[in-house]
């Protein structure tokens, strides 16, 4: 057995957890951690300019790989800059490991320099945390924090350390743990099988059924079982904006998004339904919109989710089953298959006429420009026609990040990353490059807009010195887009602290000052040039400054206080 | 309707802080919380009261078991069970006033564990109703300091909540 330190046992923990790669910045009280890592390279480490970027950087590689993120921080300033990002991993139940330096365990309490409770300022956005009192600890210490990062309903867990259990000098033998036991710990396996069937029989009943799928099935790796499931019985299904992509977003059967800015077609649908097959979704408010007692009023709602608690949480599921997504769809499926009920197929022909007459209602037509000014629509299925649809897109948040949800239809799981729950503008950036070290030769493109993008560009020089070759895709609108647009729509155009045109740096020259490359798109008459030019650059990093029209908004969206039937539809339309 | 939730808990550094958290961040109410050690020093009992609808009772029972270091819990009030409250109370006792505080401290069950010529303190166990009983008999005016426990239960019957 070999005699490590509490810092070389961190690394080899990782390593033996099949970790290649964390995401970082130093200070003093991971001193010891990081010199265990300079003696070694197995895992590799890689230099962020900001905490924050380390934590959204690993999320993006969590989103895209399913593995788990991993990211190492010192104490106090690198802890506290990390809590937005473990906050967005938590909202959307993504899998990550944040290391955290702390003071000497003699210190703690005293406010020693950099100190913070990290555990403590953690708590409400972590799955769990646990401090090491002892080097001998760290070995299960990882082996924990990976098992419940990475199990039932996944979130970020921290391992605070403090500086003296790393001490180079206290060498003990050294044992990675094979497997893990914890009595207060266990994961819902499969769903109850009396439940199951309960629901198949009410879900094969249906007469006007929508299938309702959220994140769950994508980080529960359901999509291959959904999509069989939904095309096995031909019923409309519409996506989460957290569950893009777990069905093929070009399928026939796709209604396309649902909840605020989501299609009329797709919450049309979810009115009007009788039943309602929610999986790995948790009907939060950007999809029931504000009023759940006008949400579906005559569905029952079937509600499959691993996690006990996002169960009748907000709407009452009629049937619910608690089970990995996976296992329960695999259990329908061969209920399905061997059932002698079959779907009424009259029924759902009058319902998919229905469902076919709110489509032409072509919710999601680009309205008309003029004078050449480009719609942010048009950039988006641009950048669709440009990657042929088969790149990762990595959104910040605001209209863009709406725009694109609805714009440019995902095929698979995994390729539409973006912080869904939190929100969190300066996520983009920071998520391509842990997508773009997942995947080199793939294209990893961060859609944003000028606001979002200034908030983490300190990631440039990240960029620069690994030679990530990003794609930045700018709807720049001069403004913050969805602030503005709520102004113009609920504050009588009263643009509060919304607009700083002005003070916009110039984009390409900043892109160029990093050693990348920058280039400004403003009729839309070149607009697929350039964007083609832009990606025709393999090895370089580019950022794409679209000028778009200020004074666009998202549409639809919904009334708020209405049912998922009220919307608005453009600037003069309403349902 | 005020319920009785009676938990297992690791006894980490740190648990209490993530079910006291866990019902600020959630904006529930705690009512009452009292906690020690069990038998088993790797345990602590944690009981807390709190009030809500079956709606927010489930949220709650859902959220504390997700907590990882809750091993188990239990909703009391769910079922027969047992409960106490111990207050320590210090009261106003001069003249006349000694023997009729005295008198109802009886009445209560309640015992004199500390006075001196003006003041009795008196220990008094039973559920929350009955201390509240007695605090409105003895007169607000009377009462000095109060100390209570919190609520502490255990189910009727053989239903034990263990590993």
């Amino acid at each position: 057995m070999d005699l490590l330190s509490g810092g070389e046992m961190l690394i080899r923990a990782l390593h033996d957890e099949g970790v290649d790669i964390i995401f970082g910045y130093p200070g003093g009280a991971v001193l010891h951690i990081y010199d265990a890592i300079f003696n070694q390279d197995k895992v590799e480490h890689i230099l962020v300019r900001h905490e924050q970027a380390a934590t959204h950087a690993a999320d993006g590689y969590a989103r895209a790989t399913g593995k788990p993120g991993v990211v190492l921080v010192t104490s106090g300033p690198g802890a506290t800059n990390a809590i937005t990002g473990i906050a967005t991993a938590y909202m959307d139940s993504i899998p990550m490991v944040v290391i955290s330096g702390q003071v000497e365990s003699k210190l703690i309490g005293s406010d020693g320099f950099q100190e913070t409770d990290m555990v403590g300022i953690s708590r409400p956005v972590v799955k769990h945390s646990f401090m090491a009192q002892d080097p001998a600890e760290i070995p299960m210490l990882v082996k924990k924090a990976f098992h419940i990062a990475t199990t039932g309903r996944p979130g970020p867990v921290v391992i605070d350390i403090p500086k003296d259990v790393t001490d180079p000098k206290v060498k003990l033998p050294y044992q990675y743990p094979r497997s893990v036991k914890m009595r207060s710990y266990s994961v819902p396996a499969k769903g109850h099988s009396g439940q199951i069937k309960k629901a198949v029989e009410i879900l094969l009943a249906a007469k006007r059924p929508v299938i309702y799928s959220g994140g769950g099935v994508i980080q529960g790796e359901g999509s291959a079982l959904l999509t069989r499931l939904t095309k096995k019985l031909g019923y409309p299904i519409t996506n989460t904006l957290m569950g893009l992509g777990a069905f093929p977003g070009t399928h026939k059967q796709f209604l396309g998004m649902l909840g605020m800015h989501g299609t009329y077609e797709a919450n049309m649908a979810m009115h009007y339904a009788d039943v309602v097959l929610g999986i790995g979704a948790r009907f939060d408010d950007r999809v029931t919109n504000s009023d759940v007692s006008k949400f579906c009023p005559d569905a029952k709602i079937l509600h499959i989710d691993i996690d006990p608690a996002s169960i009748s949480k907000t709407v009452t599921a009629d049937v619910p089953i608690v089970g990995s997504v996976s296992a329960v769809l695999k259990e329908m499926l061969e209920l399905i298959e061997s059932s002698e009920q079959k779907v009424d197929k009259k029924s759902l022909g009058v319902w998919w006429k229905q469902i076919d007459q709110w489509r032409e209602r072509n919710c999601l037509q680009i309205p008309e420009s003029t004078g050449g000014i480009i719609k942010p629509q048009s950039v988006i299925r641009t950048l669709y026609e440009v990657t042929k649809g088969d790149a990762y897109i990595c959104s910040d948040v605001g209209q863009h990040q709406m725009f694109a949800a609805q714009h440019y239809p995902f095929d698979k799981p995994r390729r539409w990353i973006n912080s869904g729950g939190l929100g969190t503008m300066g996520f983009g950036l920071p998520a391509a490059m842990g997508v773009q070290f997942a995947f080199p030769k793939a294209t990893s493109v961060c859609v944003t807009g000028e606001g979002s993008f200034q908030m983490n560009l300190q990631e440039y020089a990240t960029c620069m010195q690994y030679q990530l070759p990003i794609k930045i895709v700018c709807l720049n609108n001069q403004a913050l887009g969805m602030v503005k647009q709520w102004q113009d729509m609920q504050y009588g155009g009263r643009y509060s602290h919304s607009t700083y045109a002005e003070s916009l740096p110039d984009f390409a020259k900043l892109a160029e000052a990093y050693g990348h490359v920058g280039i400004k798109i403003e009729k839309m008459s070149e607009l697929k040039k350039k964007m083609e030019q832009a990606f025709a650059l393999k090895d370089k990093l580019v950022f794409v400054d679209v000028l778009v029209d200020p004074e666009e908004h998202v549409y639809p969206m919904a009334i708020k206080g209405g049912a998922m039937k009220d919307m608005v539809l453009s600037k003069t339309e309403r349902t | 309707m005020r319920h009785i939730i009676s938990v297992l808990l690791e006894n980490e550094p740190g648990a209490l802080s993530r079910v006291v958290g866990l019902f600020s961040q959630r904006n529930y109410n705690i009512e009452s919380l009292t906690v020690a050690p069990t038998e088993d020093h790797s345990l602590s009992r944690l009981t807390l009261t709190t009030v809500g609808d079956d709606r927010k009772i489930e949220q709650i029972t859902k959220h504390l078991n997700k907590l990882v270091d809750v091993v188990k819990l239990v909703d009391l009030t769910e079922g027969a069970h047992v409960e106490r409250e111990l207050m320590l109370i210090k009261v106003k006792a001069s003249g006349a006033q000694r023997a009729e505080i005295k008198r109802t401290a009886d009445i209560f069950r309640g015992q004199v564990v500390d006075m001196t010529q003006n003041t009795f303190t008196i220990q008094l166990a039973g559920t929350s109703d009955k201390l509240d009983g007695f605090i409105s008999a003895i007169g607000p005016a009377s009462v000095m300091e109060v100390v209570r426990t919190g609520v502490s239960g255990i189910s009727r019957g053989e239903k034990v909540l263990g590993l």
